[in-house]
């Protein structure tokens, strides 16, 4: 490098301070912004060290976290894995709020920072400003303050009722955090602090003035009779809003045991669970953009002479081993990588708009050739989750790249067979094998609530629609089972109907009497 | 410019009250599980394991999981070299299949285990179950003294003086008090003799003989006030009695291997033993388990053979006791060891032998003892019958004699394997018949 270009340098070594840190970042965004026309929340970057990197991993990367025992077991698998050298820890983590924080670990060279802070103060940023699942299911702005609240609440209750108490509603609760989001209709808003409050005090002051006496009065004389009871079943179970696939949620409204303070805990973990949905949808596509956001914005400052070819090569190290892919018999094989996949498809893209093939324009005849990917990309990650992104995008040259081949596997043989490789006639069917996998919806068991008879046993009924004969984990179904019973009070059933045929593939309960 | 903040001085150790309570958590899960384990009859399993993994259970957080062992997936993986479709591979046998499963679902519960090692279950088995009488390993019964060197004493009989540090003493102090050394005397004798053999009679010489012989009779005195050896030099080599610990215990193992004992009985035996040898393996630094099995006659064998072995016949119970008394007192001195002795039969004994069994009971093995724990295994249906009165077979009727006079014995009836381990801790919890026994001595 001339000696004159060396001026031009945003860092020299590997230490970091915060006068590089910020001089870096300003440079960052000025491609960012400029070249890449990426739309961001505010940055809030903070700089923490390794222990407390450990912390904030073992409470799902939140800021704030109530109390749970769960989140201690999490940590200590981690520094378990950690201390064993058995996996490093992450870089970064980044929180979808506004101001979108992330944290840097100080022990990160300022090469890493810088990567860092591309990746995920303006990868992960823009997405979730921009992508639509983000916009419409959370609510960036009022995380923070509902995370303060839940903790502040939970803790309240571990006050008043004891610790055992709000942790038996807990792990329940966490038993159905999978069941407990809206996945077609939009979830109710997080109303506003002060609405809140004003609800909570209200549930206090019923608490307040409740006066058991009262549930001692005699019934009226005339008495349901029992056409009245059976109007009224179905009143009820209409106003149920039958069936519910959101079991927190009905739990939650309906459930005749819990107290007030007992729903406002589901609803807490609800609300978790349901900010946390999009992030599973779109994991692929996060990290792709937040990794081909670094990449480019990297090699563009290389380019531009402000990174010496040492960071440069440090920071290619990191990329790489991010992206990498393992073949399926490799050992070290997890599964596919959301970072190699989501960022080779988005270079891709690239390469279509710019140098497409004939193969190219047979394919995505509305990009191929256009020359305009910055526009592409931003459009994708707007309006797309994994699943139709992968649909709509995955190319063939990909996909011989990759080598992808479809498995399919019965649970009857002792085989899998090779249903489609790289090849003409394999393209369709592996794109759309590979984005099914990725439609969180579809992979997951869909277990409703169906039915309840309340002026009866109260008999909690749920049905599971069994897609491709895929059947619960026996042991894991019936301790989560036991867990919605601990909830509703009443003994609950599950029966397991194939989705296609209607037939009743098997039924559970949790009364003893059944079988 | 955006909004820098440094968080490294923030509070570390966030999470520490979830890990409490983790481990909390995981703590009971674990002594639970344990002890389903030994109703489980795993006891075995337990002495030979030496990490237990922490099971999923308690700490593992279900939630409703597809079952990989069903249905029909499709998963597409990366990596193709050779394959052309209608392929067929063979699936991996059991989990290797999984690296395929997790493929295409993208998230599967981690398999979290949680290792302890044999020890720390062993503590958990054993946190609340106490040896009776461990006042006299601890106090009372430390029957030999070891003298052991314990610096030294300024007084103590002659046989113990330490003459080297004596004659370091004694040394120092001469230096000190500068106590006149042979030689200097030597020098002055041998120079007055020179002067007086010189025969010159100047009264100068004369004089200086004279101021010689004071200077000699000064040093003559000298060292006879500063003794060669003071008594405040002298030293003696300190000994302190030093208890012996009677760290050592055996355990005598009765069996009866009658034909009525079948497998289900002698299984029951067996799991009671080999939770009082674990028990006992945790209390004492040594050890020894005999075993002795009985027919009409009895012999002492082998573990294995104590087990397994098919042997059968009629039954006196008598003829174990005294090979037990016949040992202890070719191998064990009751002044030496800790005794303890179980016995698990099934009450069935020859006519009239019971009452000789009570009789070398009373006369002799309770003495020596410090437990006697007669375990009687009787059917399932019999529960309800002999439960808690006291009737029974002619050896539950006879022993109950022993039962009330002497506190160190003990005795109970056990059916199913899950009576094990209750039964245990009844006979060995701590009790509080300690003083009663120690005043009757």
């Amino acid at each position: 490098m001339p000696k004159g270009a060396a001026s031009n340098l945003l860092f020299h070594d590997s230490d970091w301070n915060f006068e590089t840190l910020s001089r870096t970042y300003d440079a960052i965004e000025t491609i960012a912004l400029d070249e890449l026309h990426l739309d961001v929340y505010p940055n809030q970057l903070e700089i923490i060290s390794s222990e407390q990197m450990l912390d904030a991993y073992s409470s799902v990367g939140m800021p704030l976290m109530y109390q749970h025992w769960s989140f201690g077991k999490r940590f200590v698998f981690e520094e378990h894995l950690y201390r064993k050298g058995r996996r490093g820890l992450a870089y970064e983590l980044v929180i979808n709020s506004n101001p979108c924080i992330t944290y840097l670990m100080e022990e990160n060279t300022m090469a890493m920072q810088a990567l860092v802070t591309a990746h995920a103060a303006f990868g992960h940023n823009h997405f979730f400003k921009n992508n639509y699942l983000f916009q419409q299911w959370t609510d960036a702005s009022a995380i923070l303050s509902y995370m303060e609240f839940a903790k502040k609440y939970i803790t309240k209750c571990e006050e008043r009722y004891g610790t055992s108490e709000v942790e038996v509603i807990l792990d329940s609760a966490h038993a159905l955090m999978d069941q407990g989001v809206f996945r077609y209709r939009r979830p109710p808003r997080l109303s506003s602090e002060k609405e809140r409050e004003r609800a909570r005090e209200r549930l206090e002051y019923e608490e307040q003035t409740y006066s058991d006496l009262w549930r001692t009065l005699p019934p009226s004389p005339d008495g349901h009779n029992s056409k009245e009871a059976e109007r009224d079943a179905s009143e009820r179970k209409k106003a149920l809003n039958l069936p519910e696939e959101n079991l927190l949620y009905f739990l939650e409204k309906t459930s005749l045991i819990l107290e007030p303070w007992q729903r406002e805990l589901l609803r807490i973990v609800r609300v978790i669970a349901q900010y946390f949905y999009p992030q599973r949808q779109t994991k692929v596509m996060n990290e792709g953009c937040a990794t081909f956001v670094h990449y480019t914005i990297m090699n563009r400052l290389f380019d531009q002479g402000r990174i010496s070819e040492g960071s440069m090569l440090e920071m290619l190290h990191s990329h790489s081993n991010v992206v990498f892919q393992p073949s399926f018999d490799d050992p070290r094989f997890p599964g596919i990588n959301p970072y190699a996949l989501g960022f080779a498809m988005m270079q891709d893209i690239q390469r279509v708009c710019t140098d497409p093939t004939p193969e190219d324009r047979d394919w995505f005849p509305e990009i191929a050739g256009s020359g305009n990917w910055r526009e592409t990309l931003i459009d994708a990650w707007a309006n797309h989750r994994d699943e139709s992104f992968i649909l709509q995008y995955l190319s063939p040259a990909l996909i011989r790249k990759f080598r992808l081949f479809l498995l399919t596997d019965e649970a009857g043989d002792n085989y899998c067979e090779v249903a489609s490789i790289h090849n003409e006639r394999g393209y369709q069917t592996i794109r759309t094998a590979l984005a099914r996998s990725y439609d969180v919806a579809a992979n997951q068991s869909d277990i409703q609530v169906v039915d309840v008879d309340l002026l009866g046993d109260r008999h909690l009924r749920l049905q599971h629609n069994v897609k491709n004969g895929i059947l619960l984990d026996e042991a894991s179904r019936d301790a989560t089972l036991r867990h919605v019973r601990h909830l509703w009070g009443y003994d609950v059933s599950l029966a397991g109907v194939d989705a296609e045929t209607d037939d009743v593939l098997y039924e559970c309960s949790t009364a003893p009497t059944s079988e | 410019m955006p909004n820098f903040i440094d968080r490294r001085l923030n509070p570390k150790d966030k999470s520490l009250g979830n890990r409490r309570r983790f481990l909390k958590r995981a703590r009971e899960e674990l002594k639970r599980t344990i002890k389903e384990q030994i109703k489980a009859g795993k006891i075995a399993d337990v002495d030979a394991e030496h990490r237990v993994p922490m099971p999923e259970r308690g700490v593992g957080e279900p939630s409703f999981q597809p079952s990989p062992s069903t249905g029909e997936r499709q998963y597409i993986l990366p990596g193709n070299h050779e394959f052309t479709p209608g392929d067929r591979i063979p699936k991996p046998s059991a989990r290797g299949g999984a690296s395929g499963a997790g493929a295409g679902t993208g998230e599967s519960e981690d398999d979290f285990q949680f290792v302890l090692s044999r020890d720390e279950v062993l503590d958990l088995f054993f946190e609340d179950l106490e040896l009776p009488d461990m006042v006299k390993l601890n106090l009372k019964e430390s029957v030999a003294f070891k003298p052991r060197r314990a610096g030294f004493a300024t007084s103590g009989s002659p046989t113990n003086i330490n003459v080297g540090r004596t004659m370091r003493n004694s040394y120092g102090r001469r230096i000190a008090l500068r106590r006149p050394s042979r030689a200097d005397v030597a020098t002055i004798a041998d120079e007055i003799a020179r002067l007086e053999a010189e025969s010159n009679a100047s009264s100068a010489h004369q004089k200086r003989i004279e101021a010689l012989r004071q200077e000699l009779d000064k040093l003559e005195r000298r060292r006879r006030r500063i003794a060669y050896v003071d008594p405040v030099d002298i030293r003696f080599n300190r000994f302190e009695p030093q208890p012996l610990p009677n760290a050592s215990a055996v355990m005598f193992c009765l069996m009866d291997v009658s034909a009525s004992m079948g497998e289900r009985e002698k299984d029951l035996a067996k799991r009671f033993f080999v939770l009082l040898h674990l028990f006992l393996k945790r209390r004492y630094k040594r050890i020894d388990i005999v075993f002795i099995r009985h027919t009409d006659e009895a012999g002492e064998v082998d573990e294995n053979t104590f087990f397994y072995s098919k042997q059968s016949g009629g039954t006196v119970v008598s003829t174990a006791i005294e090979e037990m008394l016949r040992i202890i007192e070719e191998r064990y001195p009751a002044r030496e060891w800790n005794i303890y002795a179980a016995q698990a039969s099934d009450g069935e004994n020859s006519a009239g032998d019971s009452d000789l069994c009570v009789s070398l009971l009373h006369r002799q093995v309770m003495r020596l003892c410090q437990y006697y724990a007669y375990v009687e295994i009787i059917d399932e249906r019999e529960t309800e019958i002999f439960g808690t009165t006291d009737n029974g077979t002619s050896l539950w009727r006879a022993y109950r004699t022993v039962d009330s006079e002497w506190s160190n014995f003990q005795m109970t009836r056990i059916a199913r394997p899950s009576d094990i381990y209750p039964v245990f801790r009844k006979l060995f919890a701590r009790q509080p018949t300690m003083q009663l026994r120690t005043e009757r001595r």
